[in-house]
């Protein structure tokens, strides 16, 4: 009972501190930074007509409409679209409105340029989905309103730019023909709509751009048949491929008829033959097709002639053309040179001489140009200047001017793929220290500033300087490890196959990689990053080797394409090993042994379930062999909606002998009923969770003992019907069945029904509980439920006298052979916000009460305190229960404006929560990632262990000395008092 | 308590068999979740295994149909193929609305051949897997699936060999079976031949639970609410003491040291007040000074 006792004491404890933490104003950006990310561009329109700031809108694939400063690439502003409202198309309408497509072109939006207001929106409806096409015409006006021409969903639509009204829409669907191009004559008001019917007809509509009248109607067939893609080359012809993709066919629309030339690939170029693609970029009078890894450049002679004018290497990226100056337009290429990239525009009437040619110095860790805008400005000395804007293939977007980056976003850290952490080096000699040390004369004059500020002495200048101290105080920024634990790389994947190193003080990039493996070749078409793990943490006696990490990933989209294995350094970022193109990879299991170099070994399991062996060394596989017996994984059959679990069995009867490779074996499975459930969530524990005590003290000095398994399983499954969105089923269609399952076994320990319930279902399991937020389709809430799981085999470990003859089992193994006795209690409550994803605290030791870390619909962080989910919440508390820290049943959840951990900021389109426990117990750091990174540290029980960060140390030196001081004085006093009395 | 606890569910069963008994038709209520503790039964035919619910339920919910169903339970030793093990037979229970539940699970175990002893002991030497599987739905195996559970040889013999299962049901599919014995289990596991090649079987029907349903309050929520907001509302600031306790000390110091100072003081002043006392006499205060 004496235990229970002492936790009796450290829960009470913890119960003195607040339930809710907060910042101070002047605490925002002290220890949490917050970076904005765009994506990848995928279409950028440029503003420097007018005088005023110059800048640049771009769309991106992470459905971000953003507007770049042109001078130095910050954000003036942004707006990020919803998940399934991608961007198709963006214009700017009337010098003030950027005009964007979205969501396959049903949606169309103006925003004011200056600010990003939403000036107006329409929904534009059609019957079928269809490519979406957007022209803004300059000329074109309707009454008074300038119109906006759009096609999507099958129909042509007219819109108001003023206020998006729908002026005229003429179904073109209906006629039965797929528009792929919109071709507007500013001359006469005509509208040009050409498609394919099927695809051998091609039709050519003519409109009023007036009042959207049919006023022509031209088809002809081609007997070859066509592909589908379609150029516009002049404003009378049009280029596109036949459908066996060897000839391109150019289209002359006359009044009256449409006319086809075909001409062979091969007879533009005689060794070249194979499948053509046209690429998208709108060259005016010359187009440029891709042949194998070759690109022609192909020029539409004025009678229809086809002349090839050039072939590049297939690196090359070309931009659209810009007209800049009296019918004079101009292109850019640019081409790839060891270490340099060569930009060129040229004028597209004229091939042979370039208008400007530079070359530019570039990190070859950016890969190629992907995409490539211009614009043109006027120089000092009246003559034209280019600038062009890069998309690199990690994702970077750059500015290119005068032969020179000008400046550059690294954009694909708005695509993270997973995040771990790697510790930073310890101080010693060797290790380079940050620059900026202190002196002291500069540490004092800082703690006098700060006194003054505690003393409220300090002028607005002077605070100003305190605040900026702070913020760059270096001792956040070191290179080095330091004892609270605060400083350490960051290690994220992204999409772009990119590895960067954040530090967590100040989110600087440390060193950032594209990683070779996972860049687009041959043999990998489209490789994918999957996870980062620890391949090595060095801590014993391979203290001077680097930790390095391992990146896997897959070349393709379905789980069968090859696979591919990357180690990296964890220091310098540099590749040390590569495997390309290996087995399959359908999960990592890292395995808690390691070698003799402190390599973690790990299981990599493909798709015909045999496992291999990392690293392949005879070590790796002796130690493997040792502990086969009691190597178990579990799989889940999302589909199938089965659960299976295996262990190892032999080594592989392969044709070609591999010993790292094993055969495994199916143990138990569990078959979900395919016509009452099917799975939607599966959540483990993390595998580096930390958990103090077993044993929890109830309230009437009881003990119940915490089911704590590594090998805990949550599987949420809904009724098949109730997959659909929210609203989609009547509540007596759905249920929610949640169940916890052992994975070494097959046990199902938890079986429990939500009834009138749907998903989609976040989970977090942590310790010997598990919470979930799901959707109550009869109370017309959200909710979010806990399960705690008890054993009660453990139960009978309460007697003193047990204990103290050692008559208990505390501390026997766990087998999940042994049956279990588990018991479990749960509770539902309201919450009042939709959920994105839910992460839990962890502190180094586990004493730390815990927080979920809820990201919530608003792309911010909510930390809940897991108290106010504790199953055993009543009405009326007692007292004992009330010091315990029982807080009394309510039926929702309490929101409060100050535990939000992002306090006012946003992480746009927050996909996930990392939690990394600090060495401090008290302390633990937060990595939100979406679009933007947000870091802070959290104390989920306040920063017990440690004095806060303002405690100056220099006032209590100075009283310290003014007290020694005065003591001295006091007593000189008193002596000279002495002897004056002596003296009398 | 447990001796009593027993005696009552014996009784309970005992009174349920002869209601049973008494009347034939009903039938018992779906409810076929079971303690272990409560009621385990063994696989002999005639006690058969009654349900927990209360008899009084029992009359509420007769108006389904019954039939028999069996399915049969399949072993392999190792990475053997299943051969059939036994044969479980259920009651299987239609309700009015169409919902099929088993009930009365009764299962017989066949004997083990001697081919089956010699594989099992191989198992035992091996510490390898003892598996079994049932087919995932029991009108009509094996359904989409079979479900398989397994569990280290080493893991059954205690006098005989013990064996448990709880079938998770739902309807009439099964999603899961737990298999294995009550006892302690733990790696390194001991080799240990049973005394008797038999199986004691013990088998328990599982069904979902119903979620707690969420408390609703009417009128307490405005109240309670708040009262939750307070406790996490409480004062961020600082207390005075905690804020300025630095100024606070070496404050309390010099005062304190001003004290004794001024304690010493009168000594020094005496003179002055003698003069004083010979100008007149004056009322003089302890903290007089000049």
């Amino acid at each position: 009972m004496a235990i229970s006792r002492v936790f009796t004491l450290l829960l009470l404890l913890f119960t003195v501190f607040n339930l809710s933490h907060s910042l101070y104003e002047d605490q925002v950006g002290l220890m949490d930074w917050h970076q904005q990310y765009i994506g990848k561009v995928k279409q950028a329109v440029f503003q420097t007509q007018k005088a005023g700031r110059k800048r640049v809108i771009v769309a991106t694939e992470e459905n971000v409409v953003a507007s770049l400063d042109l001078r130095r690439g910050e954000i003036f502003w942004r707006k990020v679209l919803g998940a399934k409202d991608a961007v198709d198309e963006i214009a700017l309408a009337l010098g003030k409105y950027v005009i964007t497509l979205s969501s396959e072109g049903s949606v169309l939006r103006a925003w004011n340029l200056p600010d990003g207001l939403l000036v107006w929106e329409s929904i534009l409806t059609g019957s079928e989905s269809s490519k979406s096409l957007l022209v803004v015409p300059e000329t074109l006006k309707v009454g008074k309103d300038s119109v906006i021409l759009v096609y999507s969903c099958g129909s042509l639509h007219a819109v108001s730019s003023i206020d998006g009204e729908v002026i005229w829409s003429k179904d073109l669907a209906a006629e039965g023909i797929l528009v792929q191009q919109l071709i507007y004559n500013d001359e006469n008001d005509l509208v040009y709509a050409v498609g394919f019917d099927g695809e051998s007809k091609f039709h050519l509509y003519q409109i009023n751009a007036k009042n959207g009248e049919l006023l022509k109607h031209n088809s002809a067939a081609y007997p070859g048949g066509f592909s589908g893609e379609m150029l516009l080359v002049t404003n009378d012809r049009l280029v596109t491929l036949d459908s066996s993709r060897a000839t391109v066919v150019a289209v002359e629309i006359r009044e009256e008829k449409i006319v086809f030339e075909p001409t062979q690939v091969s007879d533009l170029l005689q060794d070249v033959s194979g499948t053509a693609i046209l690429l998208p970029a709108k060259l005016a009078g010359i187009f440029a097709v891709k042949v194998n890894a070759v690109i022609l450049f192909v020029k539409v002679t004025n009678d229809g002639k086809l002349e090839l004018v050039d072939k590049l290497d297939h690196t090359v990226a070309v931009s659209d053309a810009l007209s800049f100056s009296e019918g004079q337009q101009a292109f850019a290429l640019v081409q790839h040179e060891g270490s340099k990239i060569d930009l060129t525009i040229k004028l597209n009437n004229d091939w042979s001489s370039n208008l400007l040619k530079e070359s530019i110095n570039m990190d070859q860790d950016r890969g190629v140009v992907q995409k490539m805008f211009i614009n043109n400005y006027i120089r000092t000395d009246r003559s034209y200047g280019f600038r062009a804007l890069l998309v690199m293939e990690d994702h970077s977007l750059l500015l290119v001017q005068q032969g020179e980056i000008v400046w550059s976003r690294e954009d694909s850290l708005a695509s993270v793929v997973d995040v771990t952490t790697s510790e930073l080096p310890i101080e010693k000699d060797g290790v380079s220290v940050a620059k900026v040390e202190h002196s002291l004369f500069e540490w004092l004059q800082g703690h006098l500033l700060k006194l003054k500020g505690t003393l409220m002495l300090a002028t607005p200048d002077d605070i100003v300087a305190i605040q900026k101290m702070r913020l760059q105080s270096s001792e956040k920024s070191k290179m080095t490890r330091d004892h609270n634990g605060f400083r350490k790389l960051l290690i994220v994947l992204t999409r772009a196959g990119k590895v960067f190193a954040l530090h967590t003080g100040d989110g600087r990039i440390i060193w950032s990689q594209l990683l070779h493996a996972l860049r687009k070749s041959g043999s990998c078409e489209s490789p994918s990053g999957l996870k980062l793990l620890h391949w090595q943490v060095p801590h014993h006696h391979a203290m001077d080797e680097n930790p390095s990490l391992l990146v896997t990933g897959r070349c393709g989209v379905t789980s069968d394409s090859p696979g591919v294995l990357s180690i990296i350094d964890a220091y310098s970022g540099k590749e040390v090993k590569s495997f390309g193109s290996i087995h399959s990879i359908l999960q990592v299991i890292p395995l808690p042994y390691t070698d003799s170099k402190e390599r973690r070994l790990h299981l990599v399991i493909d798709d015909v379930k045999r496992g291999h062996l990392y690293p392949q060394t005879p070590e790796a596989v002796e130690i493997f062999k040792s502990e086969f017996t009691n190597i178990y994984w579990y799989s889940v059959e999302e589909n199938n909606g089965i659960l299976r679990g295996h262990a190892v069995k032999s080594n592989c009867v392969l044709d070609v002998a591999d010993e790292y490779c094993f055969e495994t074996r199916d143990l138990w499975s569990v078959v979900f009923p395919s016509e009452t459930e099917k799975i939607i969530t599966t959540v483990t524990r993390k595998l580096n969770e930390v958990v103090h005590t077993q044993a929890k003290v109830i309230a009437d000095e009881d003990v119940m003992f915490k089911y704590i398994s590594k090998n805990l399983l949550f599987v949420a499954t809904v009724s098949p019907k109730a997959t659909g969105e929210i609203g989609s089923v009547t509540p007596e269609e759905s249920c929610l069945v949640v169940y916890l399952i052992d994975t070494i076994t097959g046990r199902i320990l938890h079986r429990m029904t939500h009834h009138g319930s749907q998903g989609p279902v976040h989970a977090v399991l942590s310790e010997n509980w598990v919470v979930y937020h799901y959707f109550n389709l009869r109370a017309h809430r959200y909710e979010m439920s806990v399960i705690e799981i008890y054993d009660q085999s453990r139960a009978d470990n309460k007697d003193v006298l047990k204990l103290v003859f050692g008559k208990h089992n505390l501390t026997s193994p766990v087998s999940s052979y042994s049956r279990p006795d588990v018991v479990t209690k749960s509770q539902s409550y309201f919450f009042t916000h939709s959920v994105k994803t839910i992460a839990v605290t962890s502190t180094a030791k586990g004493i730390t009460s815990r927080q979920l870390l809820v990201g919530t619909i608003g792309d911010q962080v909510l930390a809940l305190d897991k108290r106010f989910l504790d199953p055993r919440r009543s009405i009326n508390p007692t007292a004992a229960e009330k010091e315990e820290g029982i807080i009394p049943l309510t039926d929702s959840l309490p929101i409060l404006p100050q535990s939000y951990v992002t306090h006012a900021l946003k992480v746009e389109n927050l996909r996930g929560i990392e939690v990394i426990p600090a060495k401090l117990e008290s302390t633990t750091l937060i990595f939100a990632y979406g679009v933007d990174l947000f870091f802070t540290r959290l104390a989920p029980s306040r920063t017990y262990d440690s004095l806060t960060e303002d405690f100056s140390y220099a006032l209590l030196l100075i009283t310290i000395v003014a007290l020694v001081v005065a003591i001295f004085v006091t007593w000189i006093l008193s002596e000279r008092k002495e002897l004056q009395e002596k003296w009398r | 308590m447990r001796p009593s606890m027993k005696s009552v569910a014996t009784l309970s069963c005992f009174l349920l068999l002869t209601l049973s008994l008494l009347i034939p038709n009903s039938s018992c209520f779906q409810s076929d979740e079971l303690l272990i503790e409560d009621d385990e039964f063994i696989k002999s035919p005639d006690l058969g295994r009654p349900s927990i619910s209360p008899p009084t339920r029992k009359t509420v919910s007769d108006s389904g149909s019954d039939s028999k169903v069996q399915f049969v339970l399949e072993h392999a030793f190792g990475d053997s193929d299943f051969t059939p093990a036994g044969t479980f037979s259920a009651r299987l229970k239609t309700w009015s609305h169409g919902a099929q539940t088993l009930t009365k699970l009764r299962f017989s175990r066949k004997d083990l051949s001697r081919e089956d002893k010699e594989n099992f002991k191989t198992l035992l030497e091996g510490d390898d897997f003892y598996r079994i599987r049932v087919p995932s739905n029991v009108i009509s195996p094996p359904g989409r699936d079979y479900i398989i559970s397994s569990v280290k040889a080493r893991c059954l013999p205690q006098t005989g060999l013990d064996e448990h299962f709880v079938i998770h049901m739902d309807g009439v599919n099964i999603l899961g079976v737990n298999y294995g014995s009550l006892a302690v289990c733990q790696y390194p596991r001991q080799f240990k031949l049973p005394s008797k090649w038999a199986f004691t079987s013990h088998t328990v029907l599982k069904s979902t639970e119903q979620a707690p349903r969420t408390p609703a309050f009417s009128e307490d929520i405005g109240s309670t609410e708040i009262g939750g907001e307070e406790e996490g509302v409480k004062p961020l600031e600082r207390s005075f003491w905690a804020k300025y306790w630095m100024y606070l000390i070496p404050l309390g110091l010099i005062v304190m040291n001003a004290v004794t100072q001024a304690m010493n003081m009168p000594e020094e002043g005496q003179p002055a007040s003698q003069t004083q006392q010979v100008n007149g006499p004056l009322p003089r205060g302890p903290g007089s000074r000049r």
